[in-house]
């Protein structure tokens, strides 16, 4: 006795075959995959491309430190005095001039109008120092100069300087109390800080009439000194300050987004999911049934109910599988690397950050797809191995 | 008389179509000896194919003993008679039921997939079929590249290629021509004289019934008449 496997193997291999005379039916099932996974695939990488972008922030030997209370940096506010303890605090490092490497920033909104569009948006406006590229190595001026000290002048993110009119060296910007001039562009390799403008905290400390920082950034001696800067800073009875890992910080900005698109994307996923399947059943349940007389000769010279139920699962699956491929391909080919940017909930300031085609979501592309063939093959295959094999003689 | 290949004792066929019970086949008993080939024939709706269906293990009786080869057919779950029905009947239609999508050798093979038998031998098998119902050359083409008579031909070679104990036609002849059906029931007759092929038939066609070796004729679910052709 052949093994089943032999059985389903032919089955399947004759069913495939007829595929061809089957073309407009079968093809409802590609295409109608295809579009299911093509849109999942593409709403997943738009909230992929955002957490990478944010996750791809910050490096674990750095800690942004905040008001104790506060979620973020727009909320936070620390004085002198308190900045201060933050620079004496064990395990910060020290910079090339021998002081400790940790900058007070300012952190603020400013708006800028994008590129062909007349309505502001917000723009984050990072007040810092020159030190800057010490304390965050991975940015680089690529064009033009650092701003002065002192001076009225800015350095505009790769990100922002694309996204934003008005941003390019030599145009005026009003950041805070008039305008300031943009004599450079920096790069951080696609951060959340290369949508951002970095000018002089102290010139923005006097344009906007403040006196204390929102956060301070440090780098420590190590990654693993972490929990000791920050008990030290916990128990310090002068300050309540609280201190985070940067890559903890920054994946926390991104959730509620994130959240967002992903239940979007599966929501919609799901919808049209359905309407997939019952295009699946129904174009299986046709091919079934233009097969019958074929299935049931079959089962009449011996083939068994196992190998015609796998053999029309397959079938199903074998045109999923493929309108799976097609639609993680074309979102693939349309949006991996396409950049927008959008309205980060936790900042209310635009980030731009590119759509990131990933193997793991093409992967749950065609899982999805899968499981509608698989569905959409079982109820099918079970009609035929179930209908009396001279029933579906006679309807010759 | 030689032995008795099929033998059936009080079988009955009944189908209940909402609370009314047909009875398709009253009791009935029948006996078909090794080499027969036995035309099955009556009206319309009198039960041959009913009766022919139950004899080659492709339904299974209200009541009743089914025997076919020493073995008693009635009682095997759906899947031992798929089994059963792999290496004990090959069957003939009337529109031939080839699968459109596979050539002529290998919709002959099918039967040969389910047994053991390696590729090579497999073809060997299917050649000898095709020899037999003389379709050597017509190997290759698919059942759309086929007249009628060549169609059934092939299914002839698909009924036979596993070498089974019975051979089970339902109007073998019945879409085809005088000439062409009188081709397919020489063949017929050549596997029953020559190659020692049981065959139960049913047919419509009285000239066909008399390449059979005996007929029996139904009316009603029931065996009416007997007769052995001379
Ligand atoms: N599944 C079924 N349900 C109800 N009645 C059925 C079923 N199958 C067959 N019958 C009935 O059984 C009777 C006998 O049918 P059968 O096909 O055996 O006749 P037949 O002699 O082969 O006729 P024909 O010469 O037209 O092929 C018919 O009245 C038919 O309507
Ligand atoms: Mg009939």
């Amino acid at each position: 006795m052949a093994s089943s496997l032999q059985q389903v193997i032919s089955v399947t291999a004759m069913n495939i075959r007829s595929i061809p005379s089957r073309l407009g039916t079968s093809f409802v099932i590609v295409i109608g995959i295809a579009g299911v996974v093509g849109v999942m695939v593409a709403l997943l990488s738009m909230a992929k491309g955002f957490e990478l972008t944010l996750a791809s922030t910050g490096r674990a030997d750095r800690a942004i430190i905040m008001r104790g209370g506060s979620n973020d940096e727009l909320s936070s506010v620390l004085v002198r005095e308190q900045a201060q303890v933050v620079l004496d605090a064990p395990s910060v490092a020290k910079g090339a001039d021998g002081k400790p490497l940790a900058i007070g920033e300012l952190f603020m909104i400013t708006d800028v109008a994008k590129r062909g569009a007349t309505t502001p948006n917000n723009v984050v406006v990072r007040g810092t120092t020159t030190r800057v590229f010490e304390l965050r190595p991975e940015a680089k001026i690529v064009e033009g100069r650092m701003f002065t000290p002192g001076l009225r002048e800015v350095v505009a993110g790769r990100s922002a300087q694309r996204q934003f009119a008005g941003l390019n060296i030599g145009d005026k910007v009003d950041v805070r109390d008039g305008p300031w001039t943009v004599v450079g562009v920096f790069d951080s390799k696609g951060d959340v800080h290369e949508s951002e403008i970095w000018v002089d905290v102290d010139a923005l400390m006097t344009a906007s009439r403040r006196g204390a920082y929102n956060t301070v950034t440090a780098q420590l001696t190590s990654a693993d000194a972490f929990q000791g800067f920050k008990d030290a800073l916990t128990s310090d009875p002068r300050v309540t300050i609280q201190a985070q890992r940067e890559p903890e910080y920054y994946a926390s900005r991104s959730e509620t987004l994130n959240k967002m698109i992903t239940v979007l994307g599966y929501s919609v996923a799901v919808i049209m999911g359905i309407g997939a399947l019952f295009g699946a059943l129904n174009t299986m349940y046709a091919a079934v049934a233009t097969r019958s007389v074929e299935i049931a000769t079959l089962r009449a010279i011996g083939f068994g109910n196992g190998p015609v139920v796998i053999s029309v699962i397959l079938e199903s699956l074998v045109l999923a599988t493929a309108g799976g491929i097609l639609g993680g391909a074309l979102a693939y080919v349309f949006f991996n690397g396409y950049t927008v940017s959008t309205l980060n909930m936790q900042t209310f300031s635009q980030v731009a950050f590119q759509f990131r085609v990933t193997p793991d979501l093409l992967w749950k592309g065609v899982i999805w797809a899968c499981s509608i063939g698989l569905i959409g093959g079982l109820f099918p295959s079970i009609r035929a191995a179930r209908l009396p094999i001279v029933d579906a003689l006679r309807s010759s | 008389m030689s032995e008795a290949i099929v033998s059936l004792r009080g079988v009955t066929k009944n189908y209940t179509r909402g609370k009314q019970k047909i009875e398709v086949l009253q009791p009935l008993d029948l006996s078909i000896s090794q080499g027969d080939f036995l035309a099955l024939m009556g009206p319309s709706g009198s039960g041959k194919t009913t009766l022919l269906n139950l004899i080659g293990g492709l339904d299974q009786p209200s009541s009743g003993e089914v025997n076919v080869g020493g073995q008693r057919i009635d009682q095997l779950s759906s899947r031992a008679l798929a089994q059963w029905r792999s290496h004990h009947v090959g069957f003939v239609f009337q529109f031939y039921n080839l699968l459109g999508v596979l050539s002529a050798e290998k919709n002959v093979e099918l039967p040969l997939l389910l047994t053991s038998l390696s590729k090579a031998q497999r073809a060997k098998h299917v050649a000898t079929a095709l020899e037999i119902v003389g379709l050597a050359d017509r190997a290759k083409h698919k059942p759309s590249e086929l007249s009628g008579g060549q169609a059934q031909r092939v299914a002839i070679a698909r009924a036979l290629v596993a070498d089974p104990t019975l051979l089970v036609c339902d109007e073998p002849t019945g879409d085809l021509d005088r000439k062409t059906a009188d081709e397919i029931l020489g063949l017929l007759q050549t596997l029953n004289r020559e190659h020692g092929k049981t065959i139960v038939m049913v047919t419509h066609d009285p000239k066909a019934a008399e390449y059979a070796t005996h007929q029996l004729h139904m009316d009603k679910g029931s065996l009416i008449e007997q007769s052995a052709n001379t």
